[in-house]
């Protein structure tokens, strides 16, 4: 009974820890991005300020039916984030991934407004784009430690990282699709940016886009969770370590997305497949090999 | 009870005689629901009697002897239209396979088969596997029959053209379905090869329906490939009954894959990839869908291409690590990568489904060709929830037509306007096709996990790449079924007949998430433990079963908890965003010069990047085969 | 406590102006005046925005554009006029094509004068205008 207590209580505080450590995240993003472009920034705290003021303003709509898809969206994502921390099987967190980004690919398609469908396709594009190198960090960590489940991931003796390095560099160049970072943010982009309006989520305001902007904090969580697996292993210090892996990654993201312009469909696409296949293939060819000595 | 088993082979041919006997509509239509009931009703009876145990003993002497002779007598008639129908609309090539097939096939049954004394111990294999199967074939084959009353009577009165020939097209359909039950129960091979060119036939008669030219052409490349894989089936019996003195497969498969076995092995497998239609013999596939619907749901989802799947895993026990094996393997890979990249720049929903079939056998193929325990459980279930879902589809799609007119998926962003319940099959059905709780997946889950197992690298790439692939072109089509155009479309009469196989299909894909724990353990691992000698567990864990549980009865309610909100209408509706622009309908926009113009979104198809893509995909399969073909000479001679 | 004075966001729109106040504008977004440090974004969509800065006159073309990105702007909302031919159709007032200033097609909250206008008054017509919008919903409250 206590046990079921205590993993109750787990989840709780994975679902209200998670967005505000997100939302933080994204507020550090903005400052960090206005230091580099030599503004002054806003507080760190502007993102709960803006989702804030969202959940005020008045509820508009354009249909009937569009609304609903970002809320399912958003209970997946939690979905993904929970399955993840508590040490569930990755793959089948991916896969609840998946329902959850398509949900708001749905919506965007629901609205049935010339921008968030050309949001919505670039949105499946890039879906498509880092989907096959999500799997592949599944996979590559099933092959190298002979479970999908993440608690038993991290309880091994020596960090993921070390069998599948070119793995987690190609997990790292598709992480700038799932963050909405330059030169991947085809969809919808962050703050000031824009493209052809803003994308997928054009026609959603107030409350939804409240909702929209939280399920990106929790993505972000869930995002840097796939590098925290890759460095934390058995011994505790190596948690810390990890979690000073997550930050590294998500600077370094910053950083890219202020120093690149954005790239054309084909080039996101090509070049996500092109890193996936030869690192992806490449590592898991020299782990087989290394596997028969 | 093999009269069983003979009954529900026989019944629905003798139907299907009626059927074409009798030209009263009403009749006839009784007749084929009968005919649709009963099929049903006779697979669900075969399967009891497996459960119950009582399903020992052969039929007697006398029967079989009647059979064999009333076969050759059949083999020959059937021949002889071949020859008739290929001379008349001047294609040669599919009359000489027949010519070939047919004196071959008459010597060994004559000559060799008493000569060598062959004789044949079990006549019928009732398995958890042709259980199975004989279920997909009643139970999705029967409701696709019934859905053929419905959609003949609105597609004569739609195409005028079409000389009506209802009583023709019944009986094809009832005769396919008594072939095929009798195709995954019997053993001797000689039934098998009956049954696998009844079926060849039958797909023939069906995709050439409507006699104009394409249709014609297309039938006769349906008929060709499949008896080039015809061809490749009767060597194989030749050779198995000259060098393992052998017509049984369940001896065949009892042997040793050296390499004289792994010769019928590949001609066999060759078959196999023939009927299922794998790079490169996908074209007929493609081509079979100038006929009406119903024909195609039942060429893609419960009978012909499950004919090849349900060979190669009989044959599985010869394949694996073996060359054979490693050869199916490869060739369902690519397949799955090519065709699921393909099916991106498709805008006929027809020809999405059609790849997406070809994609997913492509799948299958390759469980099958790694032929591990778990790879089996995966592609066991995905034949299981392909053929249901797939048929869903394919109903769904059909209907789509007779309402919309079209069957572009462009198009089908005006159908929720039209018919709501066709958008919730629709959307069942391809959830069915790809997303977590639902069947498919967990079978792509499963058959990920046998990859990494068995250490086919090759094979995990090439899942990543078709999986992405696989998501994109549902989702965009996903994408226009929830789009709320607005626009007000006539509605056309939806026959009962129709609805109800629909609605049993939708019935039927949804409980698949929920059964499937029991299936596996009740019919799909005893299967695999009596296969393997050891018992199998099921790849996905209870843990993981509740989980998927949950998000489906998530998916579920949430729908229902909304509907009050959309009801009350919270919130003021303004127009959508349009520079400003907008008309005032949501459709339109000011244009410059004072022009109204209406907005279209088209899907992304890319037929730039994937287009060529076919190209490459039969080259790497031919060869392939080729350089198996050498090595396995090589390896007789030596 | 409206929380609207934390992240306003704007969308603005150019009526038909000579672009003089629309590079004002944009101007606010450059490091030297870096509006996002009190939160304001510049979205491009009406769905988003809180505050709608136009500049220009109203004319027969575009009052009805005008007219409906008011309407698909969520409450609450403001209207600023940037600039002169904003606030009063300016030197194009006599047009036969101009209507006048934005008041004549939807409320205006506030008037940012000047040709062009300069980047500190916009950014304090912005503000005055939040401080009017508190003064709104109390009014509305009592």
């Amino acid at each position: 009974m206590n046990d079921i207590l205590i993993k109750i209580l787990k989840i709780i505080g994975i679902v209200v820890i998670s967005p505000l450590v997100g939302g933080f995240l994204s507020g550090l993003d903005r400052k960090i991005s206005a230091r580099l472009q030599g503004r002054k920034g806003p507080s760190i705290l502007q993102p709960f300020y803006d989702v804030r003021k969202l959940l005020q303003k008045e509820q508009i709509r354009v249909n009937s039916a569009y609304r609903f898809y970002v809320y399912l969206s958003l209970l997946f994502i939690i979905f993904t984030v929970v399955l993840i921390i508590m040490g569930g099987d990755l793959l089948l967190a991916i896969f609840v991934l998946t329902i959850g980004s398509l949900m708001f690919v749905l919506g965007g398609y629901a609205s049935s407004s010339p921008y968030s469908n050309i949001g919505s396709e670039r949105e499946l594009l890039q879906m498509m784009a880092y989907e096959p190198c999500v799997l592949l960090v599944a996979i590559g960590l099933y092959y190298q430690s002979g479970s999908f489940f993440v608690k038993d991931i991290i309880a091994q003796d020596k960090p993921a990282i070390i069998y599948l390095p070119a793995i987690f560099l190609a997990f790292v160049y598709i992480l700038t699709f799932k963050l909405r970072k330059s030169p991947f943010d085809l969809s919808m982009s962050h703050h000031g940016h824009q493209e052809i309006v803003k994308g997928i989520t054009t026609e959603f305001s107030g409350e939804d886009l409240a909702i929209i902007e939280i399920t990106h904090w929790y993505e972000t969580i869930m995002a840097l969770s796939f590098v925290y697996i890759f460095v934390a292993f058995s011994s505790p210090i190596s948690h810390l370590y990890a979690v000073l892996a997550c930050f590294a990654a998500f600077i370094l993201e910053i950083i890219i997305d202020n120093a690149c312009a954005r790239v054309t469909w084909k080039t996101a696409l090509s070049s996500a497949w092109g890193v996936t296949f030869f690192f992806g293939a490449a590592n898991l060819i020299v782990l087989s090999l290394l596997s028969k000595f | 009870m093999p009269y069983l088993v003979l009954c529900s082979t026989l019944i629905p041919v003798a139907l299907a005689l009626l059927c074409f006997v009798i030209r009263v509509d009403i009749v006839r239509n009784s007749l084929m629901r009968l005919g649709a009931l009963g099929v049903i009703a006779m697979s669900i009876m075969t399967a009891f009697n497996f459960w119950n145990g009582d399903f020992q003993g052969d039929a007697a002497e006398k029967a079989i002897h009647i059979i064999d002779s009333a076969m050759v007598i059949i083999e020959i008639a059937i021949a002889l239209l071949i020859v008739f129908l290929g001379i008349k609309h001047k294609k040669y090539i599919a009359p000489l396979f027949t010519v070939i097939q047919l004196p071959l096939m008459l010597w060994f049954e004559r000559a060799v088969v008493k000569e060598k004394e062959l004789e044949v111990d079990r006549l019928i294999v009732l398995d958890q596997l042709s259980v199975i199967m004989v279920l997909i074939v009643g139970v999705v084959g029967g409701l696709i029959a019934l859905y053929t009353v419905g959609y003949m009577k609105w597609y004569h009165n739609l195409h005028k053209e079409v000389k009506e020939q209802k009583s023709y097209f019944f009986a094809v359909i009832l005769m396919f379905l008594g072939a095929m039950t009798g195709l995954v129960l019997f053993n001797n091979l000689i039934w098998i090869y009956f049954c696998w060119e009844i079926t060849s036939l039958s797909s023939f008669l069906l995709i050439g329906y409507t006699k104009k030219d394409e249709a014609v052409d297309n039938s006769f490349r349906a008929l060709t490939i499949n008896l080039g894989g015809g061809l490749a089936f009767a060597l194989g019996i030749v050779y198995c009954g000259m060098k393992l003195e052998t017509i049984e497969l369940s001896r065949l498969i009892a042997l040793n894959p050296t390499a004289t076995v792994l010769v019928p092995a590949f001609l066999f497998s060759l078959a196999a990839l023939t009927k299922s239609a794998q790079f490169p013999f996908q074209s007929w596939l493609l081509g079979a869908m100038v006929a009406p619907t119903p024909s195609s749901a039942l060429l893609h989802s419960a009978t012909m291409v499950k004919a090849g799947v349900y060979l190669l895993l009989r044959l599985s026990p010869l394949l694996g690590t073996t060359n054979v094996g490693r050869i199916v393997t490869l060739i369902g890979g690519i397949t799955f990568l090519a065709a699921s990249l393909l099916a991106i720049t498709q805008s006929d929903a027809k020809r999405i489904l059609a790849y997406s079939t070809i994609a997913n056998l492509g799948l299958i193929i390759t469980c099958i060709g790694i032929a591990t325990p778990e790879a089996l459980w995966a592609a066991i279930f995905l034949v299981i929830f392909h053929a249901v879902s797939k048929s869903l589809l394919f109903l769904s799609v059909g209907e789509v037509e007779h309402q919309l007119h079209s069957r572009d998926v462009d198009d089908m962003s005006n159908l929720y306007g039209v018919s709501k319940s066709l958008v919730i099959f629709l959307l069942i059905g391809i959830a069915g096709m790809f997303l977590a709780p639902f069947g498919m997946l967990i079978s792509k889950w499963a058959a990920m996990k046998a990859f990494i197992d068995s250490n086919n690298l090759h094979i995990i790439m090439i899942l990543c790449f078709g999986s992405a692939a696989t998501l994109f072109y549902w989702t965009k089509w996903m994408g226009k079924l929830v789009a709320l155009s607005g626009k007000k479309l006539e509605k056309h009469h939806f026959h009962m007949d129709e609805r109800i196989s629909l609605f049993i299909h939708a019935v039927l894909t949804l409980s698949a998430c929920f059964l499937f724990p029991l299936v596996s353990s009740k019919v799909v691992l005893p299967y695999l433990q009596n296969m393997f000698g050891f018992s199998a567990n099921s790849p996905i864990s209870q843990g993981n079963v509740w989980l998927m549980i949950a998000m489906f009865s998530l998916l579920l309610i949430l729908p229902v908890s909304f509907i009050p909100i959309s009801k009350k209408q919270k919130g003021r509706e303004v127009l959508t965003y349009m520079a400003g622009e907008n008309v005032g309908d949501n459709k339109s926009f000011n244009a410059s010069l004072g022009v109204t113009r209406e907005t279209t979104s088209v899907n992304w198809y890319m037929k730039d990047v994937f287009g060529n893509i076919g190209f490459w995909g039969n080259l790497i399969c031919i060869f392939s085969m080729i350089a198996v073909a050498v090595i396995l000479i090589w390896g007789i001679l030596k | 406590m409206n929380y609207i004075q934390k992240s306003p966001w704007i969308l603005h729109y150019d009526g038909s102006s000579c672009n003089g106040c629309d590079i004002e504008v944009l101007a606010c977004l450059t490091p030297i005046y870096d509006v996002e440090r009190f939160g304001i974004i510049n979205t491009g969509n009406p769905k988003h925005a809180d505050i709608l800065l136009i500049t220009g006159a109203v004319n027969e073309q575009n009052i009805n554009v005008v007219k409906q990105l008011y309407d698909q702007m969520p409450n609450p909302k403001m209207v600023v006029a940037i600039g002169i031919c904003a606030c009063s159709g300016g030197i194009f007032s006599e047009c036969y094509n101009v209507i006048g200033g934005v008041d004549k097609a939807i409320p205006v909250d506030v008037y940012v004068p000047g040709c062009a206008a300069r980047p500190e008054s916009i950014i304090s017509g912005v503000v005055k205008a939040l401080g009017l919008l508190e003064e709104k919903i109390a009014k509305k409250a009592s």
